[in-house]
């Protein structure tokens, strides 16, 4: 067993565009559940929509990346108001059915075979890299030390990943400080109570739902940006898998999702290393590196129950502030 | 707060107009037919054919592959051809849309619908022979009773989860999503039971049911029941629920593989009862036991001492137990009945796909909370008038729209009628102050 | 309890109907007035008001049993819930489907009967969040701090005044989950306060708070309409409704059964059967001896049951209040 590699490869993702994609989705479910209470399960859509809407703009309609980058913006703030103007009004966990089954009806509609000339149906779509490379500045080459040595477009890739979060933590940090993010923070808290206070509380749900909505789409960019998109990828168990990621590191707070996303790839990485090496070196006998694989996902799904059960309010919460208070 | 909110919606107004004119565009531009010669690159079998008429490729005609729970469609390339990727070495039915040929033309040789089974080499291939001729049309009625006959029981099924999942709702308020996972395990109980303990079908899945309610109980018994002692809120037992559903899923997935597997006698002949309209014999008996066990459970909850005490929880809790009912009890008996019930509609699911997959549940929990939604969430008898609603229209969308979007149309119910009536169907209002 | 809050004498307002006191008299001014707002819920008619005017600058008390639909009366005028049918309006225009963020914003502000207090935000911070016109609550201002800054600060003053007034300014930084229940009515009150209103509608203020602060809250009260504002409160409390009413509603059964002067509505035989029994003219402050007061006869004797004197009860005395 190579442990070098291993740690290497875990320490390299804590870089890298996947974490960067889940850290930015994960800061957009904070803003939607953790500051405003609103228990979206439909983030993968928004990613999904990210992802293709800068892979169209750039395959179909010739644009060039950055413009892609905003119609993604665009495509995600149309999402959450035909989302958000019928459901909006609906309790807790009305809402998160039907969010789940909007993000559902989403990914089927990038899957079907009837837009495949656009969404590339069940093979997704690819080569759309060549305007984000162009207008790469590093100069071709290697650069970095250790684990983090990426070539020129490694970098690029990862600049604006990180460019594009911070300026999402930025905007997080600064708006739920403000009074408009006090009003969010009340409404999670008790909507009839905000609403006796002269508050439009569907105009603020709505406003967080699209403020949530443009960095879940961002992620889906980040996501996708270095490689391609595979309608595969965004199913309910995506949704789950930030949710994990957002819980870890606290909901109600702004570097929370951040280090929840950190922490989630790193395990996943380290785990999709060790667990092959483990069984292929014999000291799993008793499963093949297939199963090897499933067990990461089943640990997933328990580490989420056993967060939820004994830290609810994640590793950098307050354990006055957890956020289930209903 | 007025001026700034009246701003701020007028923000929201005009992004919406530039927005609406995009999509708007978008679909326009989708509306013209697409064309994609090769589905499913990345599974490992492959049918392949040629689509001409006297030796002139057919261009966007439209081939429909499916079989073993999978679905993929693909339209002729302009010369004629077509690939579909298939996940499992199995037969599959590819059939001809004959409304996408040019006017006049149809299938010659043999029908528009036909079974390949993939060979040793992984791939086959199939070659539809046009000309001038009578198309194989089956008549819209003779459509419409077939697609309703298989949404009533499609319906039905789904019923038999939806209940579950709605006392559940009504005596906890958990929306439990780890109920998709009840019914897969349902359906691989039976699997486990019938094909490697060998036990003759009719024995297997009465079996598979009973495990599947202790099942329930020992999920009450080793999750559900401490959580609640331990004072856990809805939202966090809801999210412990996604987790758990996560985690059981892809413990399916570590034993059974991400493959497809079929119970005994999935495929039965087909009986053609009159016109185009023909069902099997498995399809007949999976109605009525779901009609048998539905009626005995709408007894039970109507009746029975326990089923009026689930009633009373149901409807308020703390002023159940103050009259003396043991909500415990109650509750422990509610997982029991509704994973047993969700078992057998796993087991009857699997005929139904047909196969058994490890996301198999997952793949129908929508449509199962789309079903309770519609009843109104908590009211056992909604969920199951809200379950055959969704099976029939699942099956009669698919006259209209193909059928990879079937599921569409369902969830897009669920949330027009939220839109209109917020607390569902049959459900009520919640007062507020 | 500190015997030295004695209420201060005030005079009541006098003369606000027009004609004779009954259910849906006209008043001179009228801040509020309701025509035919009924709801049902399934068969059971919750509120069924014909006409009802609250009047300007007074303290208007609503009493009834329980279940008499004042609450959803509540409800109903704030925009919280849908009537079946009627209309309102508030200083003449219309609130008929306005929602109830407008109907707050239009100055008719509310609290609830369970209290909602935001346990997550600080107290000071639920105090803000109740000041009205805030720059900062657009999201483009809010993320330029200095836009909204000064604001702030004067909210902050004025918040703090008010929990002072409330005694909650030592807990103006905990969150407002660690208050207690009577504390939490308090916090909700004074956020109510924040944005100025013209019509405070309490449901049911007192319950829960202790004595001593009762009082002070009863001050309060009598304050808000030195200030110029219109109270109407829901109380289950004679003593008080009849310290600081000028006004009192009856409702039983979704309709107003009387209206009037304190002193004159509770010797309505009707209101006395259906919702006070006997021993409503007692004032309990001054029975237990909270308050100084001239014991009537009929109190006085009331008062050497409750000590166990050797007075002999009196049985015409108990039969005048049947
Ligand atoms: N959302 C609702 N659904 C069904 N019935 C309701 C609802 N809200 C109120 N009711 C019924 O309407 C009637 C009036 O209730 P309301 O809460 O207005 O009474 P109230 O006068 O405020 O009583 P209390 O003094 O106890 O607070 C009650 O019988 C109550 O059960
Ligand atoms: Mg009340």
């Amino acid at each position: 067993m190579d442990w070098l590699q291993i740690l290497s490869n875990t320490a390299s993702s804590i870089i890298g565009p996947a974490t960067i994609g889940y850290a930015l989705a994960a800061i957009g479910l904070a803003v939607h559940f953790g500051f405003a209470g609103l228990l979206n399960m439909g983030i993968a859509a928004y990613m999904a929509i990210g992802a293709y809407s800068y892979a169209i703009s750039i395959l179909t309609f010739g644009l060039p990346w950055w413009a892609g980058i905003l119609v993604a913006m665009g495509g995600s703030v149309v999402f959450s108001l035909i989302l958000g103007i019928p459901t909006l009004r609906l309790r807790g966990d009305y809402l998160a059915i039907v969010t789940i089954a909007a993000a559902e009806i989403v990914r089927l509609l990038f899957l079907t075979t009837t837009f495949d000339k656009y969404t590339g149906s069940a093979d997704g779509l690819s080569g759309y890299h060549s305007s984000f490379r162009d207008a790469n500045p590093i100069p071709p080459g290697t650069y970095g030390f250790g684990p983090w040595t990426y070539n020129e477009t490694g970098w690029w890739v990862r600049i604006v990943g990180l460019v594009i979060l911070a300026l999402a933590v930025l905007i997080v940090y600064v708006s739920m400080r403000s009074p408009w993010g006090r009003v969010l923070r009340g409404i999670r808290e008790d909507e009839d109570a905000v609403r006796a206070l002269g508050k439009n509380v569907f105009s603020y749900k709505l406003q967080a739902l699209v403020l949530g909505g443009v960095f879940g789409s961002l992620g889906g960019v980040v996501y996708a940006m270095p490689s391609n998109v595979n309608p595969g990828v965004y199913g309910t168990s995506l949704t789950f898998f930030v949710w994990t990621a957002l819980l870890l590191g606290g909901a109600a707070t702004v570097f929370g999702p951040l280090l929840g996303a950190l922490i989630y790839w790193g395990v996943m990485t380290l785990l999709s290393n060790i667990l092959p090496a483990l069984v292929t070196s014999g000291i799993l006998p008793f499963m093949s590196t297939t199963q090897a694989q499933t067990l990461r996902f089943i640990l997933v799904g328990v580490s989420l129950m056993l967060l939820v059960i004994y830290r609810p309010q994640g590793i950098l919460g307050n354990k006055k502030e957890l956020t289930f208070v209903k | 707060m007025t001026i700034t909110g009246r701003l701020r919606v007028r923000n929201l107004r005009w992004l919406f107009v530039v927005f609406a004119a995009l999509l708007a565009a978008t679909t326009l531009f989708s509306a013209s037919p697409a064309f994609a010669d090769v589905v499913g690159e990345d599974e490992p079998f492959r049918i392949s054919g040629n689509v001409k008429n006297q030796g002139v490729p057919l261009e966007g005609v439209l081939i429909m592959v499916t079989g073993g729970g999978h679905d993929a469609q693909v339209r002729t390339d302009a010369a004629g051809q077509w690939r579909i990727g298939v996940p499992e070495k199995s037969t599959y039915t590819v059939t001809l849309d004959e409304s996408t040929l040019p006017d006049g033309i149809a299938v010659v040789e043999g029908s528009n619908a036909q079974e390949v089974e993939i060979g040793p080499s992984g791939r086959i291939t199939l070659n539809y022979f046009i000309g001038q001729g009578e198309r194989n049309v089956t008549s819209f009625a003779d459509q419409l009773i077939s697609r309703l006959i298989n949404g009533v029981n499609f319906g039905l099924m789904l019923g038999l989860a939806a209940v579950g999942i709605s006392l559940v709702f009504g005596t906890t308020g958990l929306s439990n999503f780890a109920h998709a996972e009840m019914v897969t395990f349902g359906a691989i109980a039976a699997l486990l039971l019938g094909t490697t303990v060998a036990l003759p079908i009719w024995a297997a899945i009465p079996i598979a049911v009973i495990v599947s309610g202790a099942f329930g109980w020992a999920m009450d018994a080793g999750l559900w029941k401490p959580l609640r002692s331990k004072g856990l809120g809805l939202v966090q037992l809801m999210i412990v629920s996604i987790g758990l559903s996560l985690a059981l899923r892809y413990i399916f997935q570590y034993f059974i593989g991400g493959g497809t597997l079929q119970l005994p006698g999935a495929n039965t002949e087909k009986l053609t009862l009159f016109g185009a309209v023909s069902m099997s014999w498995i399809d007949i008996v999976s109605m009525a036991i779901s009609v048998i066990v539905i009626i005995a459970f709408a007894c039970w909850l109507l009746f029975t001492r326990i089923g009026k005490a689930t009633r009373a929880v149901s409807d308020n809790a703390s002023l159940a137990a103050a009259s003396g009912i043991d909500v415990d009890k109650v509750v422990r008996i509610v997982w029991i009945v509704s994973a047993a019930m969700a078992g057998l509609a796993g087991v009857l699911y699997a005929y139904y796909r047909p196969g058994i997959k490890w996301d198999m549940g997952a793949q129908i929990l929508l449509l199962v909370f789309a079903s309770v939604t519609l009843g109104g969430l908590g009211t056992a008898f909604g969920a199951l008038v809200g379950s055959i609603i969704v099976g029939i229209m699942v099956e009669i969308s698919g006259l209209w729209i193909t059928s990879d979007l079937k599921f569409v149309g369902a969830l897009g119910i669920l949330i027009l009628v939220l839109l209109v009536r917020p607390q569902g169907i049959l459900g009520r209002k919640e007062r507020i102050g | 309890m500190s015997s030295d809050v004695a209420p201060r004498q005030r005079v009541k307002s006098t003369g606000l109907h027009i004609g004779d006191a009954v259910p849906g008299v006209a008043k001179v001014d009228p801040i509020l007035i309701a025509d035919s707002v009924t709801r049902s819920f399934g068969g059971l008619k919750a509120v069924d008001v014909e006409h009802l005017e609250i009047p300007r600058n007074a303290i208007t008390a609503l009493i009834g049993p329980n279940g008499a639909g004042k609450t959803t009366l509540f409800n109903l005028l704030t925009g919280f819930d849908k009537p079946d049918h009627g209309t309102w309006t508030f200083e003449g225009r219309s609130l008929a489907g306005v929602p109830a963020f407008k109907v707050a914003q239009r100055g008719q502000v509310r609290t609830f009967q369970l209290t909602k207090s935001l346990g997550l935000l600080t107290v000071l911070e639920n105090m803000k969040l109740g000041a009205k016109g805030q720059r900062g609550e657009n999201f483009w201002a809010g993320l330029f701090p200095h836009v909204w800054r000064k604001q702030e600060d004067a909210f902050e003053v004025k918040a703090i005044e008010l929990l002072t007034r409330f005694k909650l300014d030592t807990k103006k930084d905990d969150f407002a989950a660690s208050l207690s229940g009577g504390q939490r009515k308090l916090l909700e009150m004074a956020r109510a306060l924040m944005s100025d209103p013209t019509l405070v509608m309490l449901d049911e203020p007192m319950a829960g708070v202790n004595p001593a602060l009762t009082q002070s809250l009863l001050e309060h009260i009598l304050d808000l309409k030195d200030q110029g504002m219109t109270v109407l409160f829901v109380e289950h409390d004679m003593h008080m409704v009849r310290h600081i009413a000028d006004w009192v509603v009856v409702m039983a059964e979704g309709r107003v059964v009387a209206e009037g002067p304190p002193h004159v509505v509770m010797k309505d035989p009707a209101v006395v059967d259906a919702y006070l029994g006997a021993h409503q003219d007692v004032d309990l402050g001054v029975v237990t001896g909270r308050y100084a007061g001239e014991l009537t006869g009929e109190a006085s004797e009331l008062a050497s049951e409750i000590q166990g004197l050797d007075h002999s009860p009196d049985p015409a005395g108990k039969e005048q209040t049947t």
